[in-house]
């Protein structure tokens, strides 16, 4: 039995999304820019995918930039806004727990010259959204927050936030990664006082080297890709058609069955939760005191002690279980999850935690199979350990 | 400007009544070097090797590939002439001059054989006429005749064709790969190993290579990070027979049984021991490794001892008195080493004691191996009847 339980990585393309791009690829492959009916047969797929994403995030199509992924998204979100803002301040606050996507742009906007905040979480990874609006000045341009932890899965008070950091100083601009959130997560960008959400597709269904950033109209920022100005300016290069379709449909399968789906992975986390949570020795991380409600429905981030989470994931994966380790660590390179340092997982449990995470097409099965190999694997594991 | 590549070798030269055997196989391996980039002629004839050029070749490209064939000394570029016309090979010979030295500054010889001993123009004649052309045509541009110590010795050989040469690039020296025999090279995912498999190829030794994999305590990236330098390295010493050994079972028994500190050495001593019957097997006449002295606790003159004794073949170090630096700077140069670094762990250090003897007694770690006799040799069947194989080059 195979049991692919490493969704929040990456997704399988579905057949919707395959079938779209097919047509792209072979059929309608013009060029947007192109004078001629085959680019503006392209162009009909590029309106056609803003559309569908707009009609998710009740927002205009004329919010919406095509990029490259996620990555790209949080990039442009930073970078540019940090550009385009400079002369009314310098200060830039996000949270202890972010994404390298977010974390690596803003340690590159401080060699630049502007400062950051890093924001404190509690134990479930929330962040303490007390410190984080203490930190707002005059000099405060930009507030970045992850909406949904892709290694231990909280969600972050998005609302909340955004209403008290704009009641302290109302020119800061609110971005936030949603790129685990998006797809499982109602999100309304304009209700929620969002400036900025960046979204990738492969996360949902959709293909790589595709997302989106939504950017409210009116804000100020900068383009970081300059060229033959597609995208209204802002995301120059001719346009990723195929992926744009694709993206869009994965977007609107996403969001046509919103509640059953969440509902569903709700139902898989709770039982793999409950199932792990028996076995000796294993901790759940991420789940505040009001249980699993109040975490995204599709990860689990689980600690075992007395394992070395690399081995325990070869283990499962030689029985076709899928995971990912909480933190990337080999003994040549350690690389410690910042976010399991600052949630405060024990020193000996951070090199010892997987994740596991799920999608739309993920059985019961699957998620019972999983357990059953790590029940069956954790005795034997435990048995050696470096002495 | 070259159709052809005249091949110097040093060593092979020595081999007295053994030298055809010896050419024959250098010929053979810069044949099977070449075939991967075209359709070129590799001949061996009247004591040399010569590549005769497609019509559409890299030159550059060409060059690369021959300083990668072990017993190639010199590679020389050559303009072959199709004629043996005495004032078309003066011509081309003028020609050759003038366009291959922009910087006619310097002192010259010339250097002249027939092959036919019934062409009108004897050797010393030849030398002299042309060497009176070269000069005339370019002494005002600085060239001067020096027939003791010249900068430059431009060839001329007058076979069916003729054939003018006046540089040779380096090639890798060594002696071609099959003319010495073959070897296991314990390859680990580690620095060291390839550079020993590059060095002892270099001696004309051909290579097979075992791969000691723990899963899931290894990972496959680190597996396929093994596969990737045996990749590297056979393009300097042909197809490599990669045994991948599953050794889990026997690192844990060991682990189990066994005093901690002693478990690398132990473990050194069975992969000695598998290597060898893979070794046998494969009529391989050594086992080839990447141990330097002192360079880690099993890498000590009395480690080596304790791992040395399980084996009736001979083992070949090439490196054991590298510094890591020096093999650094070779593996860079095989361009093993972005590969070596990669951050997988290897079966060597999963369970590494913290502080592993340096200084293991033989009797000692004999009687440690003891504990393992109930079920070592079995699990040491399992391990060989599930190898797999994996051929790369």
């Amino acid at each position: 039995m195979e049991a692919y339980l490493d969704n929040a990585a990456t997704t399988k393309v579905s057949a919707a999304v395959m079938e779209k791009m097919n047509q792209v690829f072979m059929t309608d492959f013009g060029n947007p820019s192109s004078m001629h009916q085959k680019g503006m047969d392209a162009e009909q797929y590029i309106k056609e995918a803003k559309r569908q994403i707009a009609d998710t995030l009740k927002c205009e199509p004329s919010e919406l930039v095509f990029t490259s992924g996620g990555t790209e998204s949080n990039n442009m979100a930073l970078i540019g806004t940090a550009l385009a803002n400079k002369r009314a301040g310098n200060h830039i606050i996000t949270t202890r727990i972010e994404h390298a996507s977010v974390y690596q742009p803003l340690l590159f906007l401080e060699e630049l010259g502007f400062k950051v905040t890093f924001a404190p979480v509690d134990e479930a990874g929330r962040v303490r959204v007390d410190e984080l609006v203490d930190a707002v000045t005059d000099e405060t341009i930009l507030v970045s927050v992850m909406y949904v932890n892709n290694e231990i899965g909280c969600v972050e008070p998005i609302a909340e936030i955004a209403k008290r950091i704009k009641e302290k100083n109302p020119k800061v601009l609110f971005h936030v990664d949603a790129i685990q959130a998006y797809g499982k997560m109602k999100i309304q960008p304009a209700k929620e006082g969002i400036d900025l959400l960046s979204v990738s597709g492969h996360k949902i269904h959709g293909p790589k080297g595709s997302g989106f950033l939504y950017i409210k109209n009116k804000t100020k920022i900068k383009p970081i890709l300059h060229g033959g100005g597609q995208e209204k300016g802002m995301r120059s290069g001719t346009e990723n058609v195929p992926a744009i379709a694709g993206l869009g449909q994965a977007a609107k399968d996403m969001y046509a069955n919103l509640e059953v789906n969440r509902k569903h992975l709700f139902a898989l986390k709770e039982r793999l939760a409950e199932r792990l949570s028996k076995v000796e020795g294993v901790t759940l991380n991420g789940i505040p005191k009001e249980g699993i409600p109040a975490t995204a429905p599709h990860v689990l981030s689980v600690s075992f002690a007395g394992i070395r989470s690399e081995v325990l994931l070869h283990a499962l994966e030689e029985r076709g279980v899928y995971v990912s380790s909480g933190s990337a660590c080999s003994s040549n390179h350690p690389d410690i999850s910042g976010t399991l340092v600052a949630i405060g997982v024990k020193k000996e449990l951070l090199d010892a935690t997987l994740r596991f995470s799920f999608s739309v097409t993920t059985t019961t099965e699957e998620v019972d199979y999983a357990a059953d190999c790590v029940e069956t694997l954790l005795p034997q594991l435990r048995r050696f350990f470096r002495k | 400007m070259y159709k052809a590549f005249l091949i110097k070798y040093a060593e092979i030269g020595l081999k007295g009544k053994n030298r055809h055997v010896f050419e024959n196989i250098l010929r053979d391996q810069i044949q099977y070097h070449l075939d991967k980039l075209g359709a070129f002629e590799v001949t061996r004839e009247q004591g040399r090797i010569f590549v005769s050029c497609p019509e559409v070749y890299d030159f550059d490209e060409t060059i690369e590939e021959l300083q990668k064939v072990f017993g190639v000394a010199g590679i020389c570029p050559v303009v072959v002439v199709e004629s043996t016309d005495w004032d078309v090979i003066t011509a081309e010979a003028l020609k050759y001059v003038d366009e291959f030295y922009e910087d006619k500054n310097f002192t010259f010889k010339v250097e002249a054989k027939r092959a036919d001993k019934r062409y009108p123009i004897t050797s010393p004649e030849m030398c002299r006429k042309l060497g009176e052309s070269i000069l005339y045509k370019f002494m005002d541009q600085g060239i001067k005749v020096d027939v003791h110590d010249p900068k430059v010795r431009i060839w001329v050989e007058v076979r069916n064709k003729s054939y003018i040469y006046s540089h040779i690039i380096p090639g890798p020296g060594g002696m071609p790969v099959g003319s010495g025999g073959k070897g296991m090279l314990l390859l680990s995912g580690g620095i060291d190993s390839p550079v020993a498999g590059y060095m002892i190829a270099k001696r004309g030794v051909a290579l097979e290579a075992t791969y000691f994999h723990a899963p899931p305590y290894t990972s496959e990236r680190a597996k396929q990070k093994v596969v990737d330098l045996a990749k590297i390295i056979s393009a300097y010493t042909g197809p490599i027979k990669l045994n991948i050994v599953n050794f889990t079972d026997i690192q844990l028994y060991i682990y189990e049984q066994c005093p901690h500190e002693q478990l690398t050495i132990i473990m050194r001593r069975y992969m000695m021991r598998i290597a060898e019957k893979l070794a046998l097997d494969s009529k391989c006449l050594g086992l080839v490794t990447g141990e330097s002295i002192g360079q880690v606790a099993s890498q000590t003159m009395q480690s080596l001892v304790a791992t040395n004794a399980v084996c009736t073949l001979p083992v070949y170090r090439p490196l054991i008195a590298f510094d890591k630096q020096d093999i650094v700077t070779i593996s860079e140069k095989i361009k093993t080493y972005e590969t070596s670094i990669l951050p997988y762990e290897d079966c060597c250090t999963i369970f590494v004691a913290k502080h592993p003897v340096t200084h293991p007694i033989l009797s000692v770690i004999e009687k440690s191996e003891t504990h393992l006799e109930e079920k070592i040799e079995e699990m040491i069947k399992e391990a060989l009847d599930t190898i797999e194989v994996v051929q790369v080059g």
